[in-house]
């Protein structure tokens, strides 16, 4: 990993975190010493792409095609709801944190490349279709947090990801 | 690509990313074992070199996923997968 992230980099970017997930109802891993690792990972990735894509999926550098797997990827609540933990195990659930339950190996949910353009096109087609709304329903694909407005905020409100997250609901 | 010298246990092949933490535990795992094994991360690479790398771990392990270890070119572990790293190994050894 490159080496010019400093200790307090990484000390802040994990108190942030921390804040921000107890803030939303989640958990970072308890396992310090690990957690940190990751964090290092994650601003090694900013460094490099300019986005805090998973430390442990190898980023493309295309903001576009990496979107899904910046942290906290389009995953991670599917996978801590199976397996205490997300892919990387940066976050986990609460019975896990308090050492009530043991993390699963968490399998790569992300999709392979073929099947994830599938997936962008009928997102697309969905988005052009006719709706008798009043307004355009947002869905967080990382949260879940559904909104009905004419465009989706610039950050969601409930896990603070950027407006390009979302996708058009209904 | 690095090696690490140890008890010649078969081509135990390491692909892994320098920022993943069940990379770093898989690479520490093998170190401890005494294994001899050659490993590569492969987010350092670029160009020409990284597709090739990324094609051959795409042979393995088609959604192309850390840490993946090949042993003798027949085994596939995807994921820090402790028993069966040790198993496959045959490390019984160790505690």
């Amino acid at each position: 990993m490159p080496n010019t992230v400093s200790d307090r980099e990484v000390d802040r970017l994990m108190r942030d975190l921390e804040t921000e997930a107890e803030a939303g109802g989640y958990h970072l891993n308890p396992d310090r010493e690990f957690t940190r690792g990751l964090v290092r990972g994650l601003l090694a990735n900013r460094e490099r792409y300019g986005y805090i894509s998973c430390p442990c999926r190898l980023a493309s550098g295309d903001r576009e095609d990496d979107l899904d797997m910046i942290c906290p990827c389009d995953y991670r609540d599917p996978d801590l709801a199976d397996y205490g933990a997300c892919y990387c195990a940066l976050y986990v659930t609460a019975d896990v944190e308090s050492g009530k339950r043991a993390a699963a190996p968490v399998p790569e949910r992300r999709p392979p490349p073929a099947e994830r353009n599938r997936q962008k096109e009928e997102r697309a087609t969905a988005g052009r279709a006719p709706g008798t709304l009043n307004y355009p329903v947002w869905r967080c694909r990382v949260c879940g947090y559904l909104c009905a407005r004419n465009e989706p905020p610039e950050t969601c409100p409930i896990c603070r990801v950027s407006r390009d997250r979302f996708e058009r609901f209904m | 690509m690095q090696h690490v010298p140890g008890v010649d246990r078969g081509r135990v092949m390491l692909y892994a990313l320098s920022t993943c933490g069940w990379c770093a535990r898989t690479k520490e795992l093998l170190t401890d074992l005494g294994v001899g094994f050659s490993y590569v991360y492969v987010d350092l690479l670029a160009g020409e070199e990284r597709d090739r790398v990324v094609r051959e771990v795409e042979r393995w392990n088609p959604q192309v996923s850390f840490p993946t270890v090949v042993i003798d070119e027949t085994k596939v572990i995807v994921g820090f997968r402790e028993e069966e790293i040790r198993e496959a190994i045959g490390a019984q050894h160790s505690e």
